[in-house]
């Protein structure tokens, strides 16, 4: 079952006293094979959870980076579909990392749940999460995700209280993705105290592990997190690199920048813990 | 379900009509989302909302609007008697203002300190920046690029009335990517960010509440006519941005069963060369902005930019009621071009003195047809929800006239 991937890999992590890093790239950007190359570099610089952004014209709950990521992708002849198939290329040759599609609901709907939820188990998915389905909504997707022992991820957010988190919680699979502030991707970050509270509430409630993500772009940032969390997630830092490489007009060289910038990340949120507890 | 509120019992406890609306929004918004359908039962039931909310459009907006037999079009057209709603002679000259004065009373009740909008024509945005202006809100108003450029005289408007107009770039620039970066401002601003939606689309309640605030126009609609001829009209008429002032005109009019609705989409360049703002006629049901509606798409779902020479139709979406009107067949659904709009509206200006919004043009120029089909006996309505002075430098570079 997939969706065990995906806690098996939590559970290792916390074997080792370290939260996970979970890294986002679009899937497309800034075409199909290059994007390839930079998930297989994401999950040899560290990255322990990947999730692919699948690109759709009016993403409204992602800031300028991922907007422009997605406007790429789409230029190339991305879709929901090459999303799919990029995950099953990354899963020949990784059988391991877990894999979540991150999307918006109208490409889901137009390839139709059955069919979705086929292909994405076909291509080694091991999770959905879909910014626009919020649990009242979300009950035929997991209906046909849960049909091949795929997860649909939930969010929680700063203004999820604890009434809701039950609601949020109650069909939660795989992980719980705590929102850090009120926002966009790639926003500011929240306040430490605020966030470490809605962790702890998702995390008693949901009794899943929980990752932090939204606007978390520098090492010293994902190593905050890393004490509070289970898993911090880096989107927009990473898409930002894929666009320097085409603005300098070498594409290819995403794949270098994403390396350099994953290790560095990695590096932060595995010693974040220790650093943390001898000073 | 009794016959008699078939219609009327709709959305149901989840937001939907049918197969359509419902509650497509981020986690982030769902507590405010629930909240404010809250506060909008209770406001429903408060005489003294009521009594705020009708006593502002009867002396700031200056309802009822007046029901006007257009003699001349009726004669020209030779078919079924004409009459016009004219929510055109509201203050700020649209209908848009009856949902804007509902929505920024609700704000007010939830003790929301700040409004934002999208707006297309600018109507909405002009709307919204009045009301603001009246009780004293901070407004922050979205709008494409596109439509910046081609409606000046209301981004002139806004910016005197004291909002804050934000112009923008991304997609096409227009309706639908100002209602993405109102989403994405209210996602960041939730607690003390009041979304004022322009039309019946967006998340549960908006749908809902929009048609209630904008269904004044028919319940008035329903009484002049019948003090006027007698009897009810064969046919409704009006134009199809989101859907606000037609699913406000229609809906008082739903439990009658003689009553033909008629709503005209935008073809823009003709449904059949794909440049156009027909969702009903040229798209097919998808989620976008809070609702399962009818949308243009490509096959992969990803949603195509609307085309129209109306700004205030320009939207690949439409209010997810019409769309249960459309599949129910309650309601029909027609096109007319950016042309006939353009003809329609020098029509109307030579023969009644009336400049309409280019919005309501569309309406008018499915009319004629719908009078010669209906016969002398029949008795048509139509919404002027708009006037056209907003309009007249795009129409002037139309017709390629300097001014
Ligand atoms: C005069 C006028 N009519 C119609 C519309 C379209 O909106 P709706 O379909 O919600 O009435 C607009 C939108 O800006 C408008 O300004």
């Amino acid at each position: 079952m997939t969706a065990e991937r995906i806690s098996a890999k939590f559970e290792a992590c916390r074997s080792e006293g370290r939260a996970a890093f979970v890294a986002y790239l679009m899937a497309g950007d800034p075409d199909l094979d290059t994007s390839f190359e930079c998930l297989k570099a994401l999950a040899a610089s560290g990255a322990d959870i990947i999730e692919l952004g699948a690109p759709f014209t009016d993403p409204m709950a992602d800031g300028p980076a991922i907007q422009r990521a997605a406007q790429r992708s789409l230029a190339a002849g991305g879709s929901l579909s090459s999303t799919l198939d990029v995950a099953a290329r990354f899963r020949l040759e990784d059988k391991v990392t877990p894999l979540i599609v991150m999307g918006y609901a109208n490409p889901i709907f137009s390839m139709g749940l059955t069919n979705f939820a086929e292909r994405a188990a076909a291509a080694g998915v091991d999770g959905v999460i879909t910014v626009d389905l919020p649990p009242e909504e979300d009950a035929s997707l997991r209906e046909a995700l849960a049909a091949h022992g795929l997860a649909v991820i939930r969010l929680a957010t700063p203004t999820t209280t604890e009434a809701r988190m039950k609601r949020v919680s109650d069909g939660a699979a795989g992980f719980v993705y705590y929102v850090s502030v009120a926002g966009v991707t790639g926003a500011a970050v929240g306040a430490e105290e605020d966030i470490r509270e809605g962790v702890e509430r998702a995390r008693r409630l949901s009794g899943l592990p929980v990752a932090v993500g939204f606007g978390v772009r520098t090492g010293e940032q994902a190593a905050r997190f890393a004490c509070l969390a289970d898993g911090v997630v880096v989107g927009s830092a990473l898409v930002e690199e894929v666009r320097a490489a085409v603005e300098d007009g070498a594409p290819k060289s995403a794949v270098k920048r994403i390396t350099v910038v994953a290790q560095s990340l990695s590096n932060a949120i595995s010693s974040a813990r220790i650093v943390r507890s001898m000073t | 379900m009794s016959r008699a509120n078939a219609w009327s019992q709709w959305p149901d406890a989840n937001g939907r009509f049918g197969e359509f609306g419902g509650r497509y929004v981020a986690e982030t918004l769902m507590p405010l989302v629930l909240e404010l359908e809250q506060e909008y039962a209770r406001a429903k039931e408060d005489p003294a909302f009521q009594a705020e909310f009708d006593d502002l459009l009867t002396h700031y907006v200056g309802r009822p609007s007046p029901m006007y037999f257009a003699e001349r079009l009726t004669e020209h057209f030779g078919g079924a008697r004409i009459y016009f709603k004219r929510d055109e002679l509201n203050h700020t000259g649209a209908h848009k203002i009856n949902n804007c004065i509902g929505q920024v009373l609700l704000a007010r009740r939830m003790g929301k300190t700040r409004i934002i909008a999208e707006t297309g024509a600018g109507q909405h945005g002009v709307a919204t920046a009045t009301i603001c202006a009246r009780f004293g809100l901070p407004c922050v108003v979205f709008m494409g690029e596109t439509d910046v450029e081609r409606q000046k005289p209301n981004v002139f408007r806004m910016r005197l009335l004291g909002a804050e107009i934000v112009p923008v770039s991304s997609g096409t620039g227009t309706l639908k990517d100002a209602m993405n970066e109102a989403l994405r401002d209210w996602v960041t601003n939730v607690s003390t960010t009041f979304y004022v939606i322009g039309t019946a689309a967006g998340p549960h309640p908006y749908p809902m509440l929009v048609r209630d605030f904008q269904s004044v126009i028919g319940r008035e609609a329903r009484e002049q006519i019948l003090a006027a001829e007698g009897r009810l009209p064969d046919a409704l008429v009006a134009c199809i941005g989101g859907g606000s002032n037609a699913i406000g005109l229609f809906h008082p009019f739903l439990e009658d069963e003689g009553v033909r609705m008629i709503g005209v989409e935008a073809g823009g360049h003709g449904v059949n060369t794909g440049q156009h703002a027909a969702s009903l006629t040229g798209g097919r049901p998808g989620v976008l902005h809070g609702n399962r509606t009818y949308l243009l798409q490509d096959q992969n779902g990803q949603i195509i930019d609307a085309h129209s020479i109306s700004a205030g139709l320009d939207y690949p979406g439409i209010g997810p009621e019409h769309a249960f009107l459309h599949e129910t067949g309650r309601a029909e659904y027609r096109t007319c071009t950016d042309t006939e709009a353009l003809e329609a509206f020098q029509l109307c200006a030579r023969l009644e003195g009336i400049l309409p919004a280019l919005e309501p043009a569309h309406a008018l120029a499915r009319v004629g047809e719908i009078a010669r089909e209906l016969g002398p006996d029949g008795l048509i309505v139509m919404n002027m929800c708009g006037r056209g002075d907003k309009d007249v430098f795009s129409i002037a570079a139309h017709l390629g006239v300097n001014i």
